[in-house]
């Protein structure tokens, strides 16, 4: 396996009068098709490192390593370059554009990037939708379907640009049992079966006994790494 | 489609009560500017051709725009001593020469001018005067370089080459006098001279004062009543470019040295009250639009309060800050050109009702329509206006959420 990820000596402070440390001096190495959860009490800071390490917040100090590139230096712009192609978020709330049908919002990273003309980027919607198992849902509106189909949707548009990591914030956490399971499925399917990297933050103890690695995080500091079996 | 412009729609159809008052209000900035301006432009460009169509477009006087330098002055142009008071020499007034002059000015290109001697004279019929001013004209000079032939309503002005003693008179002096043609009245100048003479003539300007006050003879027998016996006291010149007149009369005056005047020097302070009145015109219907583009700032920034989370979940997915911006400002931009087009049609709709308004000012016997200038710059000039008000009305809120942050957003969020 080599290294997709990295973090080297990530630092995340917020300002203020009293400044608050989310993440603490984090380095952490995510290697190809890893199934990774984070776990941790609330306010620990794994949602932090989450966005650091998906480039959606900037580090205070520390560097992140993604798919060999030294990130630390690229402006506003690169980063979403870098989001747009290479990564692929998926958010507790499915966070779907209510306006927009589920094959739209499917498409809508594809027909950013422009790698695909529409009509491809609709096929290939329609496809990511029929392997979640949600392909008959594509002409309706998020708000027309269930919680646990609205996450597959996500989870869809999270791949929508063949992504190298799938970052994954409770993506269980409002979803009831049931369709909790399928979510971490899917997940666990997309590390093992299509060698995508999966980094999920979870409370689930049924989703973290799925991963190959765990992280625990108290006060923004690794406090356990462990491969289970 | 572009995604950008995708999204701008779904946000503007998503809020369709909102999106209506606000293209309402461009709609209505759009029309009343196009109409309003329209007529402005339309009134400005009859005043100017009335202007440039009923007066000469440079008149050569026999006056000097400076007095001639006195002999002494010659004599010691560097002497400490200033001369002032002097008498002037008393001399037949006129353009001295004229002929000569005459033919200089009809050598330059893309005129047509006639000698003139105006002058003061009293008409007397039936025991009733009036005073009038009496031009002596060469006909078929005068036709080249004033529309009075149209305005003939009986006779023509050629017939003052056929009868000297004829005269030609307006048609408010024929009715205050009861004249018709053929009728004989006496004339007497200013100078003394009186003569009968015969109306040959009857024209109707449409201008009351006009048509009362004016009156035209052969220039023979004008120069015969006023006691000036070869001397004209004016150009009239008429161009093919009525624009050209100031350089042109700055040429004349240049040569035959008496003063001559553009129609545009003439008619500079009451172009300059043009150009104040057109300031304020277009300050006022410029303020419709501006209302109308608060509207729509306050749709876009209500959509970009209610969108903040979508905006951070665009930015999530690798949309940069300029793909945001540039979505409201399609926004914008849909709502300007939707706006300037039904605004267009409005305004058109409006300059043709206007068109149909017949009014009767004061001092003119006719009825007038109200001036509209249909001019594609004045369509082009409300819609630039439009779009730019649209735009600079949706920039701010797009700054707005080209400046979200996601993860304050999704922290807030979750």
């Amino acid at each position: 396996m080599s290294t997709i990820l990295s973090a080297e000596h990530l630092v995340r402070t917020l300002p203020g009068e009293v400044p608050v440390t989310l993440v603490d001096d984090v380095c952490i190495t995510i290697e190809r098709g890893e199934f990774i959860c984070i776990m941790g009490p609330s306010g620990s800071g794994k949602s932090s490192l989450l966005y650091l390490l998906g480039l959606l917040d900037v580090p205070t100090a520390g560097r992140v390593w993604l798919d060999g590139e030294d990130t630390s230096a690229y402006g506003e712009d690169a980063l979403a370059n870098r989001r747009l192609s290479k990564l692929g978020f998926v958010f507790q709330f499915h966070f779907l554009l209510a306006e927009f049908t589920v094959l739209d919002n499917v498409t809508l990273p594809m027909r950013r990037l422009g790698r695909l003309d529409e009509t491809a980027a609709h096929a290939r919607g329609l496809d990511l939708l029929a392997r979640l198992g949600v392909a008959d849902q594509a002409g309706k509106h998020p708000h027309q379907l269930s919680g646990g189909q609205r996450q597959r949707v996500a989870i869809a548009r999270a791949l929508a640009n063949d992504p190298l990591v799938v970052l994954a914030d409770e993506p269980t956490g409002n979803l009831d049992s049931a369709a909790g399971g399928t979510v971490r499925l899917i997940l666990r399917d997309l590390a093992h079966e299509l060698g995508k990297t999966v980094v999920a933050v979870t409370h689930d103890p049924a989703f973290a006994a799925a991963a190959d690695r765990r992280i625990g995080i108290v006060d923004g500091k690794i406090d356990a790494d462990w491969r289970p079996g | 489609m572009m995604i950008q412009l995708q999204v701008a729609l779904t946000h503007l159809t998503g809020r369709r009560r909102q999106t209506l008052v606000s293209l309402t209000g461009v709609v209505l900035g759009v029309a009343f500017f196009l109409a309003v301006s329209s007529l402005m432009a339309g009134s400005e460009r009859d005043f100017i051709k009335r202007l440039v169509d009923n007066s000469p477009h440079v008149t050569v006087s026999d006056d000097y725009r400076r007095p001639r330098t006195q002999p002494a002055e010659l004599r010691w142009a560097a002497g400490a001593v200033g001369i002032s008071n002097v008498k002037p020499q008393t001399e037949t007034r006129g353009i001295r020469g004229y002929r000569e002059k005459l033919a200089f000015i009809e050598s330059l290109p893309g005129l047509r001018a006639a000698p003139v001697l105006a002058g003061s004279a009293v008409l007397t019929f039936a025991g009733r005067e009036q005073g009038v001013t009496l031009w002596g004209v060469v006909p078929k000079a005068l036709e080249s370089v004033s529309t009075i032939q149209e305005k003939m309503i009986a006779g023509s002005l050629g017939a003052l080459d056929a009868n000297p003693n004829g005269i030609i008179i307006g048609q408010g002096l024929a009715k205050k006098f009861n004249l018709g043609l053929g009728r004989n009245l006496s004339v007497t100048a200013a100078g003394g001279g009186s003569r009968a003479m015969k109306v040959v003539g009857i024209f109707r300007t449409g201008n009351a004062n006009y048509d009362e006050s004016q009156t035209f003879t052969a220039l023979k027998r004008a120069q015969v009543l006023f006691g000036r016996s070869n001397r004209v006291n004016r150009f009239l010149i008429q161009l093919d470019d009525a624009y050209a007149a100031r350089a042109v009369a700055r040429r004349i005056e240049a040569v035959i040295g008496y003063k001559s005047v553009s129609w545009v020097e003439a008619s500079e302070d009451i172009l300059s009250v043009l150009v104040v009145r057109n300031t304020i015109m277009y300050s006022v219907v410029s303020a419709i639009l501006v209302v109308a583009s608060f509207g729509i700032y306050n749709t876009l920034s209500t959509i970009v309060l209610e969108k903040t989370r979508d905006i951070a979940i665009l930015k999530s997915m690798g949309f940069h800050a300029r793909d945001v911006r540039l979505i409201f400002l399609f926004e914008g931009l849909i709502i300007g050109v939707i706006g300037s087009l039904f605004g267009l049609a409005l305004g058109a709709g409006l300059m043709y009702a206007l068109s149909q308004v017949q009014l009767k000012p004061p001092g003119v016997t006719d009825r007038v329509f109200l001036p509209i200038w249909w001019g594609a710059g004045q369509f082009a000039l409300a819609a630039a206006f439009a779009m730019a008000s649209c735009l600079l009305a949706a920039y701010l809120p797009a700054r707005r959420a080209g400046r979200v942050h996601p993860v304050e957003i999704l922290r807030g969020a979750a």
